[in-house]
């Protein structure tokens, strides 16, 4: 097999690559695609590759420009939204929340908006508080988007391929704070997005931690010293947002009777709580060795000086302290 | 911008007292006059029907009724095909039976029917027919413009020569998406035609209480796109200017702007005249406005040069009648939606 090292970035740029080269009805919108300044190293040279009427920078113009790719998708057009932070993408909320996400709905199911918005978190080194937002938990909530988070460099790659060809709005949401991660990782395949959910990408029988994008990589460096402490912990990554598919959560704690959830998100009404909730409904909680655990953000905006955003993002060390504590 | 005003007599235009007489019909194709006045009294009609059968109880949801407002679409249809793009909002009904969809479908819509446009899925809010190049309504203010001009840009990337029509009221000229999608149109080169009828009310609210002028084509100017104020109540107005500027779209892959001046006899939503989401309308204004319908308009232009034929028009207009009723009585006998398959409606 041929197999290529690439980080998380470089995967993107590759799903890129591969939509525009094989889809002319792909085409990309947003601010600053033609900049290597917004996106990192995921659309470098793709303006000079595919031309600029294919990579269409634009004004500062998040509402306008999500609700065009929205009309341009009913009419026979794949259009990929980039907003670089997702920050800036709420001024798009309606494009995104009443129109492409009920538009097949309303309309019986004859017209589809077949667009994919990719949000961008970026967050961290005192960027304050509009910069800096995870809101993956906030589109779950609403019928008729998929959301998909990729933590793996495939994933990156492959379910923003598979994202795209979907006939549906999807939110594509990618963590910056990923983009360094590297994997060696075969030519692009096709998957389809509908038939894609949580996978199990590390096995272990005491306890189960679900994680999402960034979290599930928080996840993994738990993984490593929990089972430097005997631990064996069964690591899930969520993949897809929504619609959400908590079957193999559920199978998981009915082995390890042990749930954690690790969430970049805010606490009150988030994905973590939705996870939680759909094990309980299926799994008696006196079965349960401990009660489900949760580590999200607190509930406030984040903060810009450094040395409170340490103690504001999460991280594994603190997590692991508190998982140990229950095998105690 | 004051002077902006005064050269297109924006005043006049909205004051109820002034443009009240005949259609100049000598400006115009005289065939296509009596076509228009066909399709305008068949659109009339229709709404009048609504607003009958909504006063009656047998409509649940809400219809806003666009009675006085219909020589807009029918100057505009007529320039355009169904290969092109056409976006509604809230009060759509004109605007898609202009493109001759399937009438016993569009009540069926409206009484939420199966059978209906949208499957029954969408009501008077929401209506699409793709095969008539109408792509969808909804009631989101300024909703849709952004999305018309998504499909002009899906043309002018296809090449395919098609254009897209957005239309909306004066009211989504203050939402901020409507100044973003001008900017962006011009900028991106998008071959799309803006339709503002202005007719002089957002819900309850006048212009002049909402906008320190009562023009919306100043934003057009603003983003330096081509555009037209004319008297919507005129069809030969309506027509010419659709023409030319629809042409003009055509050959240069450029956007351009029509507003058109005009007033709803019925108020914001629903079949009462004398009120207006709970404020009472002025009865002169309505009086005046009445005298300013494009219907009776074109009736009295087409007799003062002899070209109107009285006995044929009560025939058409009989016929219209029993063809509505049919329409409707076959609507009403249309199945629900059911629950299960609706559910399916959300993904593809």
């Amino acid at each position: 097999m041929n197999k290529q090292k690439v980080n998380y970035g470089e995967a993107i740029l590759e799903g890129f690559n591969f939509l525009l080269e094989n889809n002319p009805e792909v085409f990309v919108i947003g601010q600053g695609l033609w900049s290597p300044w917004y996106v990192g190293n995921t659309m470098t040279n793709l303006e000079k590759k595919y031309g600029k009427n294919r990579i269409i920078d634009t004004p500062v113009s998040e509402s306008a420009v999500t609700g065009a790719a929205v009309g341009a998708s009913l009419c026979g057009m794949r259009p990929i939204v980039v907003h670089p932070r997702i920050d800036f993408m709420l001024y798009a909320m309606d494009a995104v929340v009443n129109e492409a996400a009920k538009w097949s709905y309303m309309f019986g199911g004859q017209s589809h908006p077949s667009l994919t918005i990719r949000g961008i978190i970026n967050r961290g080194g005192e960027q304050g508080a509009q910069h800096s937002q995870a809101l993956h938990s906030w589109f779950s909530h609403i019928p008729g988007l998929r959301v998909v988070m990729p933590y793996s460099v495939l994933d990156a790659r492959d379910l923003f391929i598979a994202s795209v060809l979907n006939d549906d709005p999807v939110i594509f949401i990618d963590d910056r704070w990923l983009y360094d991660e590297t994997d060696l990782i075969e030519k692009p395949k096709k998957l389809v997005l509908s038939e894609q959910g949580p996978k199990i990408i590390s096995s272990g029988n005491d306890i189960t931690i679900v994680g999402a994008g960034f979290a599930t990589k928080i996840a993994q460096e738990c993984n490593l010293k929990l089972r430097k402490n005997n631990i064996s912990a069964e690591i899930i990554d969520m993949r897809i947002l929504s619609p959400i598919d908590p079957s193999l959560i559920i199978d998981s704690v009915e082995k390890t009777q042990n749930l954690v959830v690790i969430d970049g998100g805010w606490k009150s009404c988030g994905f973590a709580s939705e996870i939680i909730t759909s094990v309980l409904e299926k799994i008696d909680p006196k079965k349960l060795n401990n009660k489900p655990l949760r580590f999200c953000l607190e509930n406030t905006p984040a903060p810009t000086s450094n040395k409170l955003e340490e103690d504001y993002y999460l991280n594994s060390y603190s997590i692991v302290k508190k998982i140990k504590s229950l095998f105690n | 911008m004051r002077d902006f005003h005064r050269q297109f007599d924006l005043e006049k235009l909205k004051n109820s007292e002034f443009f009240n007489s005949p259609v100049d019909v000598n400006r115009c194709d005289a065939n296509c006059l009596l076509s228009d006045l066909k399709d305008m009294t068949y659109i009339r009609k229709v709404e009048n029907k609504l607003a009958l059968e909504k006063k009656k109880g047998n409509i649940k949801g809400p219809v806003h009724l666009g009675v006085g407002q219909e020589a807009i679409p029918v100057g505009i249809a007529k320039n355009i095909s169904n290969k092109d793009y056409v976006f509604g909002a809230h009060r759509s009904h004109s605007h898609i039976l202009s493109l001759a969809t399937d009438l016993r479908k569009f009540f069926s819509e409206i009484l939420g029917r199966s059978e209906g446009l949208s499957k029954g899925m969408g009501g008077s809010m929401h209506l699409i027919d793709k095969k008539c190049g109408f792509y969808g309504s909804v009631p989101i203010v300024a909703g849709t413009i952004p999305i018309a001009l998504g499909a002009a840009l899906a043309a002018k990337i296809q090449e395919n020569k098609s254009i897209a029509v957005s239309y909306f009221g004066d009211g989504a000229s203050e939402e901020g998406v409507f100044h973003e999608s001008l900017n962006l149109s011009n900028i991106l080169n998008c071959p799309i035609l803006f339709v503002c009828e202005n007719n002089l009310f957002s819900s309850h609210m006048f212009i002049s209480e909402r906008q320190p002028l009562s023009s919306i084509a100043r934003f057009a100017l603003a983003n330096d796109i081509n555009f037209k104020i004319i008297d919507g109540n005129n069809i030969c107005e309506v027509n010419n200017a659709a023409n030319e500027l629809i042409n003009w779209i055509r050959k240069s892959s450029k956007p351009a702007f029509i507003e058109a001046v005009t007033y709803r006899w019925y108020g914001h939503v629903d079949w009462r005249e004398d009120i207006d989401v709970g404020v009472n309308r002025s009865e002169k204004d309505l009086k005046n406005w009445k005298k300013r319908d494009p219907i009776q308009r074109l009736i009295n232009g087409l007799k003062s040069k002899d070209l109107f034929d009285e006995e044929r028009y009560i025939e058409l207009s009989n016929n219209l009648d029993s063809e509505i009723s049919i329409a409707w009585d076959t609507a009403v006998q249309d199945p629900y939606p059911n629950a299960k398959e609706s559910n399916n409606f959300v993904f593809k």
